[in-house]
């Protein structure tokens, strides 16, 4: 579904992506794992259209997607959570969602029909399942920590996306919350059947859910492989894992 | 866009009624005085549609407002149109000129958008003040003559009333529809909009052209009450101080901005009369408004009701922490 073929991009000298090579089939939950400075995120900014690639090819479902705004790659079904919460904190949780919604549904440009009238069983069967109805009346800069990424993967399903790319999407969590958006992110992929790509340092949660790992070290790809593969390669333990 | 419900509904349509009396019982300064602060109001607001809705940092907004007066007072004055079709021209020039500023504008964002737009606007202001044989200069333009049922003080009164209302209305549905939804989004995280599929640039620019579109309906306004025109009206100062109208009011409230331009010229007009100080006072309103009153004098009145209502101080408090921080 997703290819990534010898991306790279530099930051004035450095090279924070080196010809990285990533595969993603449908339906496929993969993760992308790497200590700090990897790479990771430059590599999701490449493929989510935030940042253009200085050489190297990015193609989805067939088509070349290298280099396209991220307003356009969403719409392509491509849909990311960000590292650092990015909510609307003004607006109520339910608002937040609505406005995803809306994007998807084309109605941009709708003037005068009243948002409280449209999109609301959409809106709300999206804060159902991922268990935020509750809080939907919410202004939600008071939201904990926890609920707010919750409600950034909301904003992203509001999208419709085939392709969901996730940034760390259980970082700064409680256990308690982690535990809820593991079975969440799982529920996602087997009840929705949708792709999912994420990087993430907890490491049990990345054996627990991705089905195939990719490890980044200083901008390269290591290996590319099934879990098991990728716990007993040396080079693995060498540069991550540790040697224990 | 929580703010107005049944109850203010019903307050509103209370205030329409003691504008429709007004002139009845009251000198006809005070009507005049009444409908000027409805026409600043109104270009306040235009203001705050993308201002505090958009969070486009449209410092010279006065420009637009000035370009709708300025175009319908030189099409009656000097091309000898019908005052009418000049009326309607008048906020599509402003639309327009909105538009082609927008363009240059929009590119840049936040503090940079606000100085390349004061840059752009004061060469407009400079056009019209040394173009003396079309704009009439530094004189500006009196004297206009308006359609014959609008000539009385009192028709110019509830015409103004009127349109300004309707005109509210409309921005009133936009901000409320998808349109305006995606419009905070926009205001609130840019990021985050862009990642939904928005395309914010043409979000914006659409937004800063409405806005234009009302500020010059402002202007015709004021033609209308004042029947004159001067390049005040589009001189940066004025921008700033319908800025300061909208943070006085309330930036994030629909009304907001109105409050604050009822209260900035009942001041700026008795404070007149007292010293020559003006903007001496209307400094300190500012670092009042700064110190005490981030959400403006409306915004405060929502947040102590609706604290009593929902009895979560704390709730509050954290949503506007997270917001500044």
């Amino acid at each position: 579904m997703l290819e990534v073929r010898n991306v790279s991009k530099s930051f004035g000298g450095f090279r924070a992506v080196d010809r990285v090579n990533l595969d993603v089939k449908k339906g496929e939950v993969v993760a992308v794992i790497g200590p700090n400075g990897a790479g990771k995120t430059t590599l999701f900014n490449m493929i989510t259209g935030v940042l253009k690639p200085n050489e190297g090819q990015v193609t989805f479902k067939g088509e070349d997607i290298t280099g396209l705004p991220s307003h356009k790659m969403c719409k392509k079904g491509i849909a990311r959570s960000f590292q650092i919460v990015n909510i609307f904190p003004r607006l109520t949780v339910f608002e937040n969602v609505q406005i995803a919604v809306f994007v998807e549904q084309g109605r941009d440009l709708t003037f005068f029909s009243p948002s409280r009238k449209l999109a609301v069983d959409n809106t709300y069967a999206i804060l159902d399942s991922v268990g935020l109805t509750e809080k939907a009346k919410s202004v939600c800069g008071s939201l904990s920590h926890g609920d707010r990424k919750v409600l950034e993967i909301a904003i992203v399903l509001g999208g419709r996306p085939e392709l969901l790319i996730l940034d760390e999407p259980t970082a700064g969590m409680s256990p308690e919350e982690t535990g809820r958006c593991i079975s969440l992110i799982q529920r996602l992929s087997t009840e929705r059947g949708l792709t999912i790509l994420f990087c993430e340092h907890d490491m049990e949660l990345v054996f627990a859910i991705a089905q195939r790992i990719m490890v980044m070290v200083q901008g390269s790809t290591i290996i590319q492989s099934d879990c098991a593969t990728v716990r007993c390669n040396k080079k693995v333990q060498d540069a991550y894992l540790g040697e224990d | 866009m929580r703010t107005l419900n049944q109850k203010s509904i019903i307050s509103v349509i209370v205030i329409a009624a003691i504008f429709a009396v007004a002139p009845f019982g009251l000198p006809r300064f005070y009507v005049y005085l009444i409908a000027l602060i409805v026409t600043t109001g109104l270009l306040s607001t235009s203001l705050n549609f993308v201002l505090g809705f958009g969070g486009i940092y449209q410092f010279h907004h006065a420009v637009f407002y000035g370009a709708g007066a300025y175009a319908a007072a030189v099409m009656i004055m000097k091309l000898e149109y019908n005052p009418w079709i000049a009326f309607v021209v008048g906020p599509l020039v402003a639309a327009f000129l909105s538009l082609i500023i927008g363009l240059i504008c929009i590119r840049l964002s936040k503090l940079y958008f606000g100085m390349l737009q004061i840059s752009l606007g004061s060469l407009v202001w400079v056009i019209v003040y040394r173009w003396y044989s079309f704009t009439g200069g530094d004189d500006g333009i009196h004297g206009i003559s308006v359609p014959a049922i609008l000539e009385s003080p009192n028709a110019a009164y509830y015409f103004t009333l009127i349109v300004a209302a309707l005109s509210l209305f409309i921005m009133y549905r936009i901000l409320n529809a998808p349109f305006g939804s995606i419009l905070q989004g926009i205001r609130d995280n840019v990021v985050r909009s862009q990642a939904v599929g928005v395309n914010v640039r043409r979000h914006q620019l659409i937004a800063i052209v409405i806005a234009g579109f009302f500020a010059g309906i402002a202007g015709v306004l004021f033609v209308v009450v004042d029947n004159s025109v001067f390049p005040d009206m589009m001189f940066w100062t004025l921008s700033l101080e319908i800025t300061i109208m909208a943070l006085l009011g309330g930036w994030y409230t629909f009304l907001g901005p109105m409050l604050g331009a009822a209260i900035i010229v009942l001041l700026r007009t008795f404070v007149s009369t007292v010293t020559d100080y003006w903007a001496l006072v209307l400094g300190i309103v500012l670092v009042f408004v700064i110190l005490f009153l981030p959400e403006g004098v409306l915004g405060k009145v929502f947040e102590i009701w609706h604290e009593r209502r929902v009895g979560k101080t704390g709730e509050v408090e954290r949503a506007r922490e997270a917001n500044y921080a």
